[in-house]
């Protein structure tokens, strides 16, 4: 079980990352997005995986690390927040250099640099 | 105390002149006199303490983790330099009310003299190697203020340039040396410095901190090969140059390498090294005096020439070295700064430095003269003066030092050459400015400078003729400052007759050589001009070019404002750290061996490396690709689930909707398909990258999860009943244990909110009227079904987010989810009745909703304090409600009342004013995009 979440974590990553390494803005951010689930997976995955485990304190039986828990829910509300300001961002500089290109620059530039 | 006072003043003198300058310049000028004068009483009054030959301390602690204290000391050398800079620079002072024309600002100039000054006295005075170092800066940079004064001139803003790059990396240098120094020793005192001469020496480092220390001593002190930036310094205002290159700045270098004589010196090294490099310097700056046309260029590359003789004179190093040193360092700062003033007066008053222009000056100006002749006389080595004194010691100390073994005899032949050639320039400086017939008049009338312009001069001069008539004069200050320069106190008789010697005959040689070679000077200049001179500020100036465009080059190739590069090699850079990480440990697999798999979680991983892949492969086909990447974020939240993690399933669950209806809005005003643009070769690098970098992802997690690791999480979920008053401890940590930390992701979470408000401020879009594949959007803009559901569900779903915020404290729940279930909804009716119908009925702004979220959890926090507790420390209490039974009410649900407030806020203000975009008043329809065309333009087609 173990293996098979590290294996998936590592692919994730690696799709996310590979799609922030591309050249248009839409694609970064649904990389980015895909990182930050990789990463919150990873993140999560710290305090141990536990099957059945308890959240709520009642006095008894296994108790699921509570604490990588608490760090991955505020990252995950982050995460959004951050996703939203770079695809508003994106917007805006489409906008403003009339191309979508992550470096505001248009394909012919592209081309020629 | 009264130790303090004398830098404390002469700094705090600096606010004097700006302060003053409105008040006119006599008033100015006198005010700003004052505090040097009144720190240069303070000096004298402690003038008899240290003929005993003590050393005056003061110190205060300032920080001494950093071994850095404010600790000054008054011995003789600081006794020697402070009556030098302090003495001259009233002198200054005075000629420069005259010197500088009214128009000029003279507030900001009088300023920037005396922060110089100030430096210099903390430079002799400092009793730490550090603090030494600060005002050393200091004087690099005051420095560099005075000499590009005249900022409007090209000459003098390169020469300040080049002064402060070259004294600045020394000074580098010699913060490096004294660190160094101070680790060699154990401290940053100045007296335990100076009494471990014996275990510097012999420490293995001495060699590296010698040569450091001599880099910052050599640049400060214009000595070769780092002369170069002197005689470009004289584009500064003329009181600058005879403050700065006789008294001051440049004897800064002279000054610290007697200061660390008794450490320091005691080696072979130092003596070969800097009396070779003292004896260069000598000669180079003599040659080179006599071969200039400019009156202040002589004068510059004499001082060259003089500090040169004063350096081979410490490099010698035996106790009559250091002595005539000393002496020469006073003659010489009295003739020079002399003839500088004169050169001044000059240029005043015939309006050019030009030697060619010049002549018979003697007519106009007689008293000038008189004292120009008496103090180039001294400069000279001329009997009777008193650098005829020093520069006698001079010639005894050479003859007498071993220092070059077999070779020793070169450095008294070296020394009369440079005698030879001092008499020549001298006699130069006198002879053609005075008494040769002019070829031409000057462009102004010559006539005497006002009175007052020259007592300066005049003072300096007499003290020449003093010293040189009566040298005990100068026993009482030698004195002390030999000590303090030594170690130790040394008895010695100054005396004018030492009967027929060889360095009398030396100083003969010299007199009449030197007036031979003047008089065949012409023959001189044809042989120099044979060589082409080095311009030092050409050679410079395209060093730095060549310097700046080398960077730009490797900054452009390095940076090249492209954000794929950043990112590769950011990523590049991520992968060597992590995969060097991972090279280190034992074995991946851990002492935890694998859990057992079972069918559902095969599945699970199964659709999110599918989803992931999917996301990926797909990203040109946008739409897609995102539908792709919600399978993903939904099976993530079921993988929550899974391992135990409920709160976390609902709140990626929630934050999964928003973030899809975000991505989908955005999509719309974005292209609906990414061109190809990656090269397959590019695309192919960016597999290979990313795809290691998640090999090394998935190593290091599985090398995680197969070992046991020591939570620290028991304490949680020990006290979060006691302590924090709930059962759900996740939330407890975040509201309570963790308050902090949500308290900063709320704000960050609201500002985001505010600027994307602010990014969609007067954004013009281009609103597609089909998809990317040409079909026109649906008629049908709100759908009956959805319209009606999202009217009933609303009052259930506020229901239920009150529910889920109430039990946050105990069961899974509490403001994020609470926040993002009452988002959603709200959301949910903008989609189904569209943002006009919405706008109509929740008419209000949102920042302040987010903003109050804030302010309530930031409130609730300070409230502890209220109570005398730390910030966001909760309290909580069981109360009883008729009807609703027993329940527990805690400060900490008043916290999660500003993150639901917040979350709501936030989410709503991004979205919202989102959506808003979509409202009617269209700029303009866009032409459907091709995968060759992708830039936008207005429109060319209205639909």
């Amino acid at each position: 079980m173990e293996s098979l979440y590290a294996i998936t974590t590592g692919v994730l990553t690696a799709c996310g990352l590979y799609l922030t390494l591309r050249g248009r803005t839409f694609p970064v951010v649904v990389g980015l997005t895909l990182l930050s689930y990789a990463v919150n997976l990873f993140l999560f995955s710290m305090g141990g995986l536990t099957t059945d485990g308890a959240t709520i304190v009642n006095g008894g039986g296994e108790y699921a690390d509570p604490l990588p828990q608490a760090l991955v829910l505020t990252a995950i509300v982050i995460g959004f927040a951050m996703t939203a300001f770079v695809v508003i961002l994106a917007m805006r500089a489409r906008s403003e250099a009339g191309n979508d290109h992550v470096d505001g620059r248009s394909h012919d530039d592209e081309e020629r640099s | 105390m009264t130790l303090l006072w004398i830098p404390l003043l002469t700094l705090l003198g600096m606010l004097v002149p700006m302060l003053s300058a409105h008040r006119g310049r006599r008033f100015c000028s006198l005010a700003t006199a004052v505090p040097p004068a009144l720190a240069l009483l303070l000096v004298l009054a402690q003038w008899p303490a240290l003929a005993a030959g003590e050393a005056l301390r003061f110190s205060l602690e300032w920080l001494p983790a950093l071994g850095l204290e404010l600790a000054f000391r008054l011995d003789g050398l600081s006794l020697l330099f402070n009556l030098l800079i302090l003495g001259i620079g009233l002198l200054i002072l005075l000629y420069a009310h005259y010197y500088l024309s009214p128009e000029e600002p003279y507030g900001r100039f009088y300023a920037y003299l005396i922060l110089f000054m100030a430096s210099m006295v903390g430079i002799v005075m400092a009793d730490n190697l550090i603090l030494l170092w600060l005002y050393w800066e200091l004087t690099s940079i005051s420095s560099f203020l005075l000499i590009g004064f005249w900022s409007h001139q090209s000459d003098a803003r390169k020469g300040a340039r080049m002064a402060l790059t070259v004294t600045g990396a020394g000074g580098l240098a010699l913060l490096a040396g004294l660190l160094l120094l101070g680790d060699m020793v154990g401290s940053h005192s100045m007296d335990q410095v100076l009494a471990s001469g014996d275990i510097i020496v012999a420490d293995p480092r001495y060699p590296l901190m010698l040569v450091l220390v001599l880099l910052g001593a050599f640049t400060k002190s214009a000595q070769f090969p780092f002369q170069f930036w002197l005689p470009h310094a004289m584009a500064a205002p003329t009181p600058v140059s005879a403050y700065l290159h006789s008294a001051t700045m440049v004897k800064a270098g002279i000054f610290l390498m007697a200061r660390l004589h008794p450490a320091i010196a005691d080696s072979a090294l130092w003596s070969v090294t800097v009396s070779l490099v003292g004896v260069a310097t000598l000669l180079y700056g003599a040659w080179f005096a006599l071969l200039k046309t400019d009156l202040k260029g002589i004068l510059a590359f004499s001082t060259v020439s003089h500090l040169g003789l004063i350096t081979m004179l410490l490099g010698i190093g035996s106790p009559m070295a250091v002595l005539a040193a000393l002496f020469h360092i006073l003659n010489h700062a009295t003739f020079k700064a002399a003839l500088f003033m004169s050169a001044g007066i000059v240029d005043h008053e015939t309006g050019t430095r030009e030697l060619g222009r010049l002549g018979g000056l003697r007519r106009a100006m007689p008293v000038t003269a008189l004292l120009t002749t008496l103090a180039a006389a001294a400069m000279a080595g001329v009997p009777l003066l008193n650098g005829f004194l020093s520069k006698e010691m001079f010639f005894t100390e050479t003859l007498a030092t071993p220092v070059l073994g077999g070779l020793s005899w070169l450095l008294p032949a070296l020394a009369t050459l440079g005698g030879i050639l001092s008499v020549a320039y001298s006699l130069r400086l006198v002879h053609a400015v005075f008494f040769k017939p002019a070829q031409e008049p000057p462009p102004k009338a010559p006539h005497e400078p006002p009175r007052l312009m020259r007592a300066p001069v005049e003072l300096l001069v007499v003290i020449c003729v003093a010293v040189g008539l009566v040298p005990v004069l100068a026993e009482g200050l030698l004195a002390p400052a030999t000590q303090a320069a030594l170690g130790e106190p040394l008895d010695f008789h100054l005396a004018i007759w030492h009967g027929i010697n060889l360095p009398l005959i030396m100083s003969l040689i010299a007199l009449v050589a030197g007036a031979a070679a003047y008089w065949r000077h012409a023959d001189l200049r044809r042989f120099a001009r044979s060589f082409h001179p080095i311009d030092a500020r050409l050679v410079f100036e395209s060093a730095v070019q060549r310097l700046a465009n080398a960077a730009e080059a490797g900054l452009a190739w390095f940076d090249g404002a492209s954000l794929q590069r950043y990112m590769t090699w950011l990523l590049l850079a991520t992968l060597i750290a992590g995969a060097l990480g991972l090279a280190e440990m034992t074995g991946l697999t851990g002492e935890k061996g694998n859990q057992p798999l079972d069918g559902i979680l095969l599945l699970g991983a199964g659709l999110l490396l599918f989803g992931g892949l999917g996301t990926a492969i797909t990203h040109r086909y946008r739409l897609i690709s995102l539908l792709l990447l919600s399978v993903v974020g939904l099976v993530v939240s079921l993988t929550f689930a899974r391992f135990s993690a409920p709160d976390l399933a609902l709140t990626q669950l929630s934050v999964e909707v928003v973030t899809m209806i975000l991505l989908m809005l955005a999509l719309f005003f974005l292209p609906q398909k990414t061109p190809p643009e990656s090269s397959h070769r590019r695309s192919l690098r960016d597999i290979v990258l990313s795809g290691t970098l998640g090999l090394v992802v998935a190593s290091l997690n599985y090398a995680v999860l197969t070992r046991d690791n020591a939570p620290i999480s028991g304490f949680f979920i020990d006290n979060s009943v006691p302590g924090g008053g709930g059962h759900n401890v996740v939330n407890v940590i975040l509201v309570d244990f963790r308050g902090f930390d949500t308290l900063g992701e709320i704000t960050v979470l609201a500002l985001a909110g505010l600027a994307i408000f602010k990014l969609l401020n007067r954004l013009r879009l281009y609103m597609p009227h089909s998809d990317g594949e040409g079909r026109v959007w649906s008629p049908d803009r709100y759908p009956a079904i959805l319209t009606s559901i999202s009217m009933a569900l609303l009052p259930l779903a506020l229901l239920v987010s009150a529910f889920i915020f109430l039990r946050g404290h105990n069961l899974p729940g509490g403001g994020f989810i609470a926040g993002l279930i009452t988002a959603v909804a709200l959301i949910l009716l903008y989609m189904a009745r569209g943002v006009e119908w919405a706008q109509q009925r929740l008419d209000f702004p949102y920042q302040p909703v987010a903003v109050a979220g804030v302010g309530i959890a930031t409130l609730t926090g300070l409230g502890s304090w209220l109570f005398g507790y730390p910030f966001l420390a909760s309290a909580f209490g069981h109360f009883h409600l008729p009807l609703a039974g027993d329940f527990e009410l805690a400060t900490a649900m008043l916290f999660d009342l500003g993150v639901y407030l917040a979350v709501v806020g936030a989410t709503l203000m991004i979205l919202a004013n989102l959506g808003k975009v979509t409202t009617p008043h269209r700029p303009a329809k866009e032409p459907v995009e091709s995968f060759t065309d992708t830039t936008t333009r207005p429109s060319k087609e209205n639909t």
